[in-house]
């Protein structure tokens, strides 16, 4: 029996598609959510946006300290702001993140601000020991390479001062080796972050085409130019309100579809217009079942 | 065109309101709590976020608006995580923490605290041997402002007055408790977090913790001073020691399912040790305030050793009691 021989099937990886950072979220109900994962950048500049008020409330409270020091004199006083200070900044270092995580919103000042928030993996609810878990391997995540990076030494030591800030960089830097973009606390927690963006409802484009007064129509061969990319793409032009981008949008519609109407409705009222009728024959078709993804989907 | 001509705005119209009433209910939600809410909005939610999300699987099978389904989505995450992440009051969570979940996850951590409580005392008997063939080994284990004059070249007298030194101005009780605490809770959190390195920098940590005690002792037992330092020491020692060594144990498990995540998945066995870690670390925070105000308050002002150790006793018998006694209900 020769040796290279392996029964089991071999596991090939398939080819993956370059990731777009969208997740599957399924909830109990059996409907994805899509969950966007928060990208390196995003999340560093949510935690310096975190350290920063972490800093300017250490520093109030310095001055505030400073401040009842002058004007109460004696050794009390300076005990009780001693106490308080080292207190405070060890509260702040350690739970500052954590009382935040641990609030329904999932997410500190710094997260808030970006659009982001803390979720568990499995999608169960995020509970305390997750959040500690998460927060203590920040120790070795920032504050360990923070301290090797501002050390200083010579000879032998600085070889090792050397060594160790690779050996913590490697912490450091983990969410990028992985596609989830966790870090070790996130590991270590079963949580990963997400982009969770407050959204305000938009107002339905098909409804300002109603109201104005002056109405293009076209034919079916001409709305059949398009699928629901292009669709799509049309919506957000006009949504944008980008005048230079609705002007050459409208110029290629009307070259694409053969328009001859003229030029006496505006770009804007013309392209609404077109994105209504478009809408409507798309969205009829779909409902029986013909979903036509974009202009080189022919029926 | 007075009527709504498309099927998909029709829908829209129809269920607006709802949406945006579920709106505002989860931005009072995540400002202030569900506390905020009526009897009548908390009963609403829920059937208000099912609604939400009937309409996200229609909109996304009849609606080709972009920005309708992107709020839908938006609008469901948001009321999922409150809907779904629903927590019992502050007060019943403290109360099973004390009474269940940490001893529980001290309990089950056993083998760890053993092995971490080992290397300790490796460390410590290791130190002691050295330092008492060769003094001078004294200053390579012990770090300089820990011993802050203690050493092979200070005089008996000087030992003797440290043990039982009325609190200078500096020192102040308050102040010393304060800075033990948040020193000890720092290499604490350290000892856990490094033990996803594998164990090897949580045990290092723990010899060298082990290491300071075996110096001092040594030191102190060849100046005949053993059984005022250990009274010295242990008054709170007892309290510091098993919460750091809790700590290396916290930090082991987490090392060991990275190492050997056995037969569940590697991210699974680390998340679940990091998570039962997280709670042993919280009660060690407990513990270190404890041994901080043992340390700052108590042992400057117990001056008799027979006292000291007594309370040292009486804080080993309480933990241990504490996390070992069997109790009822612990199976489940």
């Amino acid at each position: 029996m020769s040796l290279a021989f392996d029964p089991r099937p071999r596991k090939t990886r398939p080819d993956r598609a370059p990731d777009d950072g969208w997740r599957e979220f399924i909830t109990p109900e059996g409907v994805d959510l899509r969950l966007r994962i928060g990208s390196y950048m995003e999340r560093c500049a949510a935690f310096a946006l975190d350290l920063a008020i972490m800093a300017v409330v250490l520093v109030g409270f310095s001055l505030v300290a400073l401040v009842t020091l002058w004007s109460s004199p004696g050794d009390t006083g300076i005990q009780i702001i001693e106490i308080i200070w080292l207190l405070g900044f060890f509260l702040l270092r350690n739970f500052y993140l954590v009382i935040f995580e641990m609030r329904p919103g999932g997410a500190t000042p710094g997260k808030r601000a970006l659009g982001l928030r803390v979720v568990t993996r499995d999608g169960g609810r995020l509970t305390a020991d997750a959040v500690f878990a998460r927060n203590a391997m920040r120790e070795i995540e920032f504050f360990l390479p923070a301290i090797f990076f501002l050390a200083r030494g010579q000879g032998i030591d600085a070889a090792l001062i050397g060594l160790g800030a690779i050996w913590s960089g490697v912490f450091l830097f983990f969410p990028l080796f992985n596609r989830d973009r966790l870090r070790l606390g996130d590991l270590a927690a079963g949580t990963m972050v997400v982009r969770t963006p407050k959204r305000v409802l938009a107002p339905d484009l098909s409804e300002s085409s109603r109201a104005s007064h002056r109405r293009a129509s076209f034919t079916d061969a001409q709305l059949d130019a398009y699928g629901i990319k292009e669709l799509q793409v049309l919506e957000q032009v006009l949504r944008s309100g980008e005048r230079q981008a609705i002007t050459e949008v409208a110029r290629r519609i009307r070259r694409k579809i053969d328009w001859q109407g003229g030029l006496e409705l505006s770009d804007r009222s013309f392209l609404s217009d077109y994105y209504t009728e478009l809408r409507a024959r798309l969205e009829s078709r779909l409902l029986f079942g013909h979903r036509r993804a974009d202009k080189f989907d022919r029926p | 065109m007075a009527e709504l001509h498309l099927k998909s705005h029709r829908f829209r119209a129809e269920r607006e309101a709802d949406w945006l009433r579920l709106e505002r209910l989860l931005d009072r939600v995540e400002r202030g709590g569900a506390a905020k809410l009526s009897r009548q909005e908390l009963m609403d939610l829920p059937a208000l976020y099912q609604q939400a999300l009937s309409s996200l699987s229609v909109a996304r099978s009849i609606s080709l608006d972009l920005a309708l389904v992107d709020y839908l989505e938006s609008l469901c995450t948001r009321a999922y995580f409150i809907v779904y992440g629903v927590r019992s009051r502050l007060r019943e969570r403290a109360a099973d923490f004390f009474l269940r979940a940490w001893p529980a996850a001290v309990r089950s951590l056993w083998r760890e605290t053993l092995v971490s409580a080992s290397i300790t005392a490796l460390g410590a008997v290791c130190a002691y041997v050295l330092v008492q063939r060769d003094p001078s080994w004294f200053y390579a284990v012990v770090p300089q402002n820990l011993s802050e004059g203690r050493g092979p070249d200070a005089t008996t007298a000087f030992l003797r007055s440290t043990l039982y030194a009325a609190p200078s101005a500096r020192d102040a009780l308050g102040v010393l408790a304060a800075f033990l605490f948040t020193h000890n809770a720092q290499v604490a959190l350290f000892a856990f977090a490094l033990g996803v390195a594998c164990c090897l920098p949580t045990a290092a940590l723990m010899v060298d913790n082990g290491g300071v005690l075996g110096a001092f002792l040594a030191l102190f037992i060849s100046r005949g001073l053993g059984l005022p330092a250990a009274g010295w020491l242990l008054i709170h020692g007892v309290t510091e020691l098993f919460a750091v060594t809790l700590a290396g144990a916290a930090g082991f498990s987490v090392g060991w399912a990275v190492a050997f995540p056995g037969a569940r998945g590697r991210l699974e066995a680390i998340g679940q040790a990091g998570r039962r870690g997280a709670v042993v670390m919280a009660g060690v925070v407990v513990m270190l305030i404890a041994a901080g105000l043992l340390e700052g308050f108590a042992r400057q002002l117990i001056r008799q050793d027979a006292v000291r150790l007594a309370v040292a006793a009486v804080t080993a018998l309480v933990w241990v009691l504490y996390f070992y006694l069997p109790r009822r209900g612990a199976r489940s």
